[in-house]
């Protein structure tokens, strides 16, 4: 104990671009993939998976794969039913909605291509895989609804015991629940004297393709059963297991080790994990299952899949006063996880940051013979900023004014907050104003239009398109009673526990379960400024249900919002639990200490004790006040008061070449205020890999079947993620409005990116195009639907270039879309 | 079975291999560089990228017994003394990893690229790394640690 604190004031943490202590494991390839790890005795699984879309399952003929040297067993349902459990969905988004069974392995009738009906259990995945090729399955092939727009008619049922595809109707209608007007009666106001603006939009189905393939390992050779996942949601997992599989949720421990990105692609518990675990039970031997490629494009879920029949109603002079939204959404095969309620999310946000008088918001879910859709990045949120972003392009072109313009005509101003919008969420905080001005400079908005206009005199073959994108998102999910009141299956909470260890480092337990966001860093650095220890001393753990007993994971941008404020709550009872040891140790009243930095100091004189001093004491137990317990340990559960609003300006430049239909990014600048900000690195990197998730959605990612219900965007040759080369380097800045609803005064950002970017993109593009007469381009807009929109838009190329130019879209042309030349790639 | 002979990260090692087993899966299960990973099934991500006597190759697509007789070096045989090579430091210092799943090939091709252009422009780093995928950083920093690799790699160079 010293008696003065001569060291000199430590900068904060937050704030501080702190490069991440996860890194020098990473850098070094000294990590713990599922797949890396190797059990005594173990055995590996192939999957025998459906190349039907839909069939009943006849006789599966396994003898000969089991003759095969080295293989161990071959189980089809039957052999595994007591035991497989069954893949849950969260939130049934009404009380009727449909939902089919849906087993880890049918043993009936297949709803996919891609579902499990077999597996081989052998001493290597190479003997598996070869095994499982001569497991012999007769199916009887069923009609298979593999159209969206197809399955809202039920000419053709992709379950046909459900005896419709619809699964769910969910409605938001701001008359009915008190926030708003009629929107019928804007509408037809509208339709009179103002300005109706009526389109139909498509958020094509994409792929999350993290790039680590999941992997299970189950170790049924203890008391627990130990499960590593490529999993998001450890926590999740394990409540799931034991509430379908009849094993006790005590004797499951499941383990989340280095996952390898997520997306929301791993936020689902899966047939594969339930498989590899009965098998597991089965045999009493560690078994391990990691897919292929392959087997991840066509098994794990899909994202988005919507279409969007939007009504805007304005005044003649651009004042919105009313939003109408029907959605369909293609919720493939089965209700996932999240399920029906990822298009769900979006109902409080297609209003965004307008002021609508009227909203109403319609979403009809359907089944398909097609892979599961559920969660990916944004779930929800980017469909609608898609759509209410591409609206207000098009209202601005229907006045005639800057797209910038009718923004700041309808948006909340800065002097509204708190606002409570026409769906009825409550926007804390905000500057649209600002982060916009910041944007435009940035950007060089002015020259930039300038430009386009002197090209577009010009006649310029490569034309400028100006996209914009001024979105808000609700995250940080979420408020535990709102949950209950939308009949989510769980809470939104999140839980922390600090350990003061004796020598002085401190370790973090956190419930959010981290797969590249930088938690031990960022979480780090909140620790060291709340409780004045180093960076350096505090260890975070996460991602294991017996180290963190207690969690909900990591989605929606929540961990920090949420997790990050459970951390808050743990470190001030620790400092409040210390308060009696320090008195006692100073001999002083509680009353009479102050804590800052780290130490205890009593007011008015020199004397303090620190808080890794006060552990030290806690732990030896021989000197410590009566009454309190010998420890300053804490756990905390924080629950949301509300979901947090992050806002941002994006602004994108597109050149698009009129002969060729080739578009090319010049510049993008995004200006996201995303309230404080605890490690600037992160946030960048964040907000950067968000962006070009968002972009490739614009202009070269989707998930395409063939008649048969085949995916043929089923590897990364088709399956066209954005390389290095596709893309380019950002400009993105900040403004500050903290949040108001929690202390750290954070907002989400892991989704803000992807959520911003894709309408700013396609506005640039159909933007360029905009003389052509064109006002939309299906996304992702690769160069044939951008040229084909130039031609049918009616534009000014003459007749003769046109065959010259088709032969640039041959099939060996990278990011091609594969719908070209069907009737998908033409314009609506 | 074939007998080969491999020198990995400067250790020779001398295995009974399928003639079907491909270079990754003999680096992962034989040997234990479980460092280097599996991304794909069809060569195009680039997560399995290591050095073959020096250049870079896609260990995902050449057979084991190609590479009898010669030198692997995979990410765990990159840093030498416990330092950090400059392009660990510089994807480090400039946060171009997230989940870290792509960054042992990243890296890998990364080194290589300098070695065929040490001062490469922003196009040609875009254009050199183009065969290696990664879903969470969005290239940008990336780009920006392989830049200054270059710099820091150059500078000591120079010095020398
Ligand atoms: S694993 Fe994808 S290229 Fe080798
Ligand atoms: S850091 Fe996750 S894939 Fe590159």
């Amino acid at each position: 104990m010293t008696a003065v604190d001569d060291r000199p004031q430590a900068a904060p943490e937050i704030g501080n671009a702190r490069r991440r202590k996860e890194d020098q494991r990473l850098v070094t390839g000294r990590t713990k993939w599922t797949d890396n790890i190797q059990l005594p005795g173990m055995l590996h699984l192939a999957m025998v998976r459906s190349p039907f879309a839909h069939a009943k399952i006849g006789a599966i003929e396994t003898s000969e794969a089991k003759a095969v040297p080295g293989v161990m067993a071959v189980y089809t349902s039957a052999d595994i039913a007591d035991i497989q459990g069954v893949c849950i969905t969260a939130w049934p988004v009404t009380a009727d909605q449909k939902t089919p069974d849906h087993l880890p392995m049918p043993g009936d009738r297949v709803a996919h291509a891609g579902e499990i009906v077999a597996v081989v259990v052998a001493r290597s995945a190479a003997v598996a895989r070869d095994a499982a090729e001569l497991v012999d399955v007769d199916y009887e092939e069923l009609p298979a609804v593999l159209d969206l727009k197809a399955a809202t008619t039920d000419e053709v049922l992709a379950h046909p015991g459900l005896e419709t595809n619809k699964s769910a109707f969910w409605q938001l209608d701001s008359k009915g629940g008190g926030t708003g007007g009629d929107i019928e009666e804007a509408i037809a106001k509208a339709r009179e004297g103002g300005i109706v603006i009526e389109r139909e939009y498509r958020q094509q189905r994409l792929i999350p393709a993290f790039m680590e393939p999941r992997s299970t390992v189950v170790d049924p050779t203890g008391e627990q059963v130990v499960m590593w996942s490529a999993t998001q949601i450890p926590h999740v997992l394990r409540f799931c297991i034991a509430a379908t599989t009849g094993l006790p949720e005590s004797k499951i421990r499941v383990i989340a080790p280095d996952v390898g990105g997520g997306f929301g692609g791993k936020l689902q518990s899966t047939p594969e994990e339930f498989i590899t675990l009965a098998v597991a039970r089965k045999l009493g031997k560690p078994i391990k299952y990691t897919e292929t490629r392959s087997e991840t494009m066509v098994s794990a879920h899909h994202g988005r899949d919507q279409w969007q029949k939007l009504t805007l109603a304005a005044e003649k002079d651009g004042t919105v006063t009313g939003l109408k939204v029907d959605l369909i959404c293609d919720l493939g095969a089965y209700a996932a996880i999240v399920g029906g309620g990822v298009p769900v999310l979006g109902a409080w946000m297609f209003n965004s940051i307008y002021k609508f008088d009227a909203y109403q918001f319609n979403c009809t879910n359907y089944y398909t013979n097609k892979t599961w859709v559920d969660a990916y990045r944004g779930a929800g949120r980017p469909e609608a900023t898609y759509a209410i972003e591409r609206m207000m392009d098009e209202l601005a072109a229907e006045v005639g004014v800057d797209p910038l313009e009718i923004r700041e005509k309808n948006w909340i101003r800065h002097d509204e907050f708190p606002f409570t919008t026409v769906a009825g969420m409550t926007y804390d905080s905000g500057n649209y104003e600002a982060a916009t001005e910041k944007a435009k400079e940035l950007f060089g908005y002015d020259e930039l239009r300038a430009e386009q206009k002197r090209r577009r005199d010009e006649k310029d073959p490569v034309q400028l398109g100006i996209g914009v994108s001024t979105f808000t998102e609700m995250c940080g999910l979420a408020p535990s009673r709102v949950l209950g009141s939308l009949n989510y299956g769980a809470g939104g909470w999140e839980s922390a526990s600090i350990r003061m260890l004796a020598t002085g480092t401190v370790e973090v337990i956190t419930g959010a379960s981290a797969h590249g966001q930088g938690h031990e860093t960022a979480w780090s650095q909140i620790v060291a400024d709340r409780l004045g220890v180093p960076f350096e001393s505090v260890e975070v753990l996460h991602g294991d249900t017996q180290i963190a007993p207690k969690g909900m994971d990591t989605y929606g941008s929540r961990s920090l919002v949420v997790g990050g404020e459970a951390l808050v709550l743990a470190a001030d009872k620790v400092i409040e639990k210390a308060k009696p040891f320090a008195a006692h140790m100073l001999e002083a009243s509680v009353d009479d200490l102050e804590f800052s930095q780290g130490r205890f100091t009593v007011k008015g004189t020199d004397k303090g004790v620190g808080i890794t001093d006060i552990a030290l004491g806690a732990f030896a137990g021989h000197d410590y006040p009566e009454g309190v317990e010998p420890s300053i340990d804490a756990d905390a559960t924080y629950d949301p008061v509300n979901f947090s609003f992050p806002h941002g300006t994006h602004l994108c430049a597109m050149e698009v070449d009129t002969e060729t239909g080739q578009s090319t990014m010049r510049k993008y600048v995004c200006v996201d205020d995303i309230g404080n900000i605890i490690n600037p690195l992160i946030v960048e990197g964040q907000v950067h890999g968000g962006l070009v998730q968002g972009i490739a959605q614009a202009l070269w990612e989707g998930a395409e079947y063939d008649e048969q219900g085949t995916l043929v965007s089923g590897s990364f040759v088709d399956y066209t993620l954005p390389t290095s080369a596709d893309t380019i380097s950002f400009v993105t800045d900040h403004t500050t409005s903290p949040a108001t609803s929690n202390t750290l005064g954070t907002k989400g950002v892991g989704e803000a990116g992807t959520i911003a970017s894709t309408p700013a993109v396609v506005n640039a593009v159909v933007d360029a195009l905009r003389p052509f007469g064109v006002d939309d381009v299906l996304m992702p807009c690769t160069p044939e639907r951008v040229w084909k929109a130039i031609q049918s838009g009616g534009g000014t190329q003459d007749a003769e270039t046109t065959s010259a130019q088709q032969a640039h879209f041959d099939e060996g042309t990278p990011n091609q879309d594969p719908a070209a030349g069907t009737t998908d790639g033409v314009v609506q | 079975m074939t007998r080969i002979t491999v020198t990995v990260d400067g250790v020779p090692y001398s295995d009974e291999v399928e003639p079907r087993m491909l270079l990754v899966h003999y680096l992962r299960e034989v040997v234990g560089k479980v460092g280097t990973v599996v991304g794909c099934d069809t060569s195009n991500c680039g997560a399995c990228t290591v050095h073959l006597d020096g250049h870079s190759v896609k260990s995902c697509n050449m057979l084991a017994v190609q590479a009898d007789g010669r030198e692997v070096t995979t990410i765990e045989g990159l840093a030498t003394g416990g330092e950090l090579h400059p392009m660990q430091a510089a994807f480090h210092e400039n946060h171009a990893l997230q989940c870290g799943y792509c960054t042992p090939g990243m890296i890998m091709q990364a080194v290589d690229l300098l070695q065929h252009n040490p001062n490469p422009s922003e196009d040609e780093i875009r254009q050199g790394m183009e065969g290696n995928l990664c879903r969470c950083t969005g290239y940008h920093n990336i780009v920006k640690a392989v830049a200054a690799a270059a710099g820091s790699m150059s500078s000591e160079r120079s010095d020398a």
